[in-house]
């Protein structure tokens, strides 16, 4: 007994927050669903939520821990959207329904999904910061207008693919299991020497190549990752939707995934987690809130939040709030002080945060962000 | 065996017209330390960028242990056995030191583990992190660096950059080592230190080492050879007692 004690003392809880803090929403809102006690609208948010947490761990992968900048994260989603639509659409024309469909069409949208994060993570190997920001745009670009231009009976054009619905007072659950299938694949590999090399190739890939980390390889895996899960992310859209419109998968919602990551803190992922949170809710409340002629100031108090949550991570005035209260510092708080055990804090698994590179005014403009070079290329093929 | 354990012939490049690199012949022995040393723009560092598979020589071939590498990939090339520091620091720095030292291990067979491991966490993943990271320790101490493991690789202070750059060239098992000047930016103290740690390598790894340096003291005092270049040719080369007393590489070093 008491060796389970210790046992229990040791384990280091805070490589867990993220799953534990995932599961511990989940498991709160499935009790109150089961009372029946949740309407509609939190349904929707919440789906809309878990959604924007898989799209912005996804997207960490490649810019907050390989360091490339990719503006093209709603094209794999929308791949994941219509090609999981349309499987359980063809699912459901031979009698598949449920949960079993949903499975079989997240595997298909996610694989499809994984092939173009193939594709598009191939020029990502010649090509550096702004200049891979545009073919990630266009690829993003391409992939809506096909869909747009389908015919009727395929992925049904301009109008949109309808998609069978899903049991919706169950979807949320669903979705927050794939979060945590997303993390626990997230954090396992950043946890390890697949993850360390991918994170060498974004300190100093010159370094990496010379410490005989094979680049080409690397940069592959973590495209192919990245777009893998924005394709679950998309398969779960479809399902929380009765139609899918490719519309909705323009170059803002990329910017708005990137946002998400880059709020969060590059290669942070509770941060991400958070601030997909934050934005998701906020843009829900503001688009039911203000209606009618207000509509038009929905972009203004989204920006003006965005830039006030902004000073607020930068202002050197705030220092001192900033580091009392965050949460890096209450998880300290609940884990570290009640184990009397003393860490081995090489063992804590640290993330390697980098300062943000990536600046507010780039993101909130695509002219900007295709103009400056936006991860300093290593400019120097000579030392 | 080999003679050898590093052979070029006739290895040079050009960029355009220049010819930066030209018909340079190094003959490194194993356990050797080997000095590369000229003025200004020679192209020291243009041979290491060759060895290395940063740029691809356009004349002549290398050979380690016998083995030409010319051509390879610069991981396939580290893979077989050449490591190297650059000139400006290179560390990954955002990473703890630890971790820096533990990139070095990618390609180590005896740390080998799938990426499928590693995601589901296996008994094989657990054991080989645990030994990368004893073994890291490890080479660590030797660098002094053991109790700085858990600062970011940018917070450590300049000498001990440079440290922790042949620490990570180390990880990776290297037969051979290239060191691009290491001693550049240290003080007198910091440098002899340098020295020390250098011979220490030399003998407690067998290892066999190439360094480009500019500081005469260093090199006058530990290294075994030189190739003297000068606008990308081979100016003089041999014993460094009396490489170093020749008119030409005095001129060279003086001006005229
Ligand atoms: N990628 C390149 N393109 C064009 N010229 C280059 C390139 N790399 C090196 N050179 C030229 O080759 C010559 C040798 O450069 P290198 O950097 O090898 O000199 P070095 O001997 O290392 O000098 P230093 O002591 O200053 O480090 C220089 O004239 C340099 O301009
Ligand atoms: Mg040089």
């Amino acid at each position: 007994m008491s060796a389970f004690i210790v046992k229990f003392k040791n384990i280091k809880w805070k490589r867990y927050t993220n799953y534990i803090g995932i599961s511990l929403v989940l498991l709160v809102f499935t009790v109150l669903t089961l009372a029946d006690s949740l309407p509609q609208s939190t349904l929707f948010l919440l789906e809309k939520i878990g959604i924007s947490i898989i799209l912005s761990i996804s997207l960490g992968l490649v810019v907050g821990f390989l360091g490339e900048l990719s503006l093209g994260h709603a094209g794999f989603m929308c791949i994941g959207a219509y090609i999981g639509g349309k499987t359980a659409e063809l699912l459901s024309d031979v009698g598949v329904e449920g949960i079993f469909a949903l499975l079989i069409s997240v595997v298909v949208g996610a694989l499809t999904a994984a092939v173009f994060g193939f594709i598009v993570g191939l020029p990502a190997l010649r090509l550096k910061g702004d200049y891979l920001a545009i073919v990630t745009l266009a690829f993003c670009e391409i992939v809506k207008t096909a869909f747009e231009n389908s015919s009727k009976e395929s992925f049904g054009g301009p109008m949109g693919l309808r998609t069978p619905r899903f049991d919706k007072h169950y979807l949320f659950i669903i979705i927050f299991s794939f979060i945590l299938v997303c993390l626990a694949v997230m954090q396992n590999l950043i946890r390890s020497k697949h993850g360390r090399a991918i994170t060498a190739i974004r300190d100093n890939e010159i370094a990496a190549r010379a410490t005989g980390i094979n680049v080409t390889k690397y940069k592959l895996l973590a495209f192919i990752i990245s777009a893998a899960f924005a394709g679950v992310a998309g398969v779960m859209y479809s399902f929380a939707n009765s139609t899918v419109a490719a519309s909705a998968f323009d170059y803002n919602y990329s910017i708005e995934i990137l946002v998400m990551v880059v709020l969060g803190g590059m290669g942070n992922i509770t941060g991400g987690i958070i601030s997909a949170t934050v934005i998701t809710f906020l843009n829900v409340k503001l688009t039911t809130m203000l209606t009618g002629d207000n509509a038009v100031l929905k972009d203004l108090v989204y920006a003006l939040i965005l830039v006030l949550i902004v000073i607020y991570n930068n202002a050197p005035a705030l220092k001192y709030v900033r580091e009392r209260y965050n949460i890096r510092a209450l998880t300290d708080k609940i884990f570290k002080k009640r184990s009397d055990v003393s860490y081995d804090t090489d063992d804590e698994g640290k993330w390697d945060r980098v300062p943000t590179k990536i600046k507010m005014d780039e993101l909130l403009s695509v002219d900007v962000v295709v103009r400056e070079s936006v991860i300093d290329p290593d400019k120097e093929g000579k030392e | 065996m080999c003679e050898y354990v590093l052979k070029t012939e006739g290895l040079g490049i050009s960029f355009g017209g220049l010819r930066a690199v030209d018909g340079v012949e190094l003959r490194v022995r194993k356990k050797q330390i080997y000095g590369l040393i000229g003025p200004n723009g020679a192209g020291k560092t243009t041979v290491f960028n060759m060895l290395t598979g940063v740029y691809q020589p356009t004349r002549g071939t290398f050979y380690l242990d016998g083995e030409e590498l010319k051509g390879l990939s610069q991981d396939k090339i580290n893979q077989k056995g050449i490591a190297r520091t650059f000139q400006n620091i290179r560390l990954f720095n955002n990473m703890t030191v630890v971790r820096n030292v533990m990139v070095g291990f990618h390609n180590l067979p005896k740390y080998k583990c799938s990426f499928i491991d590693s995601i589901f966490r296996t008994k094989r993943h657990r054991d080989t992190e645990r030994a990368m990271r004893a073994r890291a320790k490890e080479i660590l101490s030797i660098f002094g660096l053991l109790d700085e493991r858990n600062l970011l690789a940018y917070n450590l202070p300049y000498g001990k950059q440079r440290k922790l750059e042949i620490a990570r060239a180390l990880a990776t098992n290297p037969k051979l080592l290239l060191l691009d000047e290491p001693a550049a930016g240290m003080n007198p103290q910091e440098t002899s230190e340098l020295m020390e740690t250098i011979r220490f390598v030399r003998d407690k790894f067998d290892m066999t080492i190439l360094l480009i340096e500019h500081d005469m003291s260093l090199v006058a005092g530990i290294c075994d050879e030189l190739t003297v270049l000068n606008f990308g040719q081979t100016l003089a080369c041999g014993e460094t007692s009396e490489v170093l007393k020749d008119p030409e590489v005095v001129k060279a070093y003086l001006g005229d």
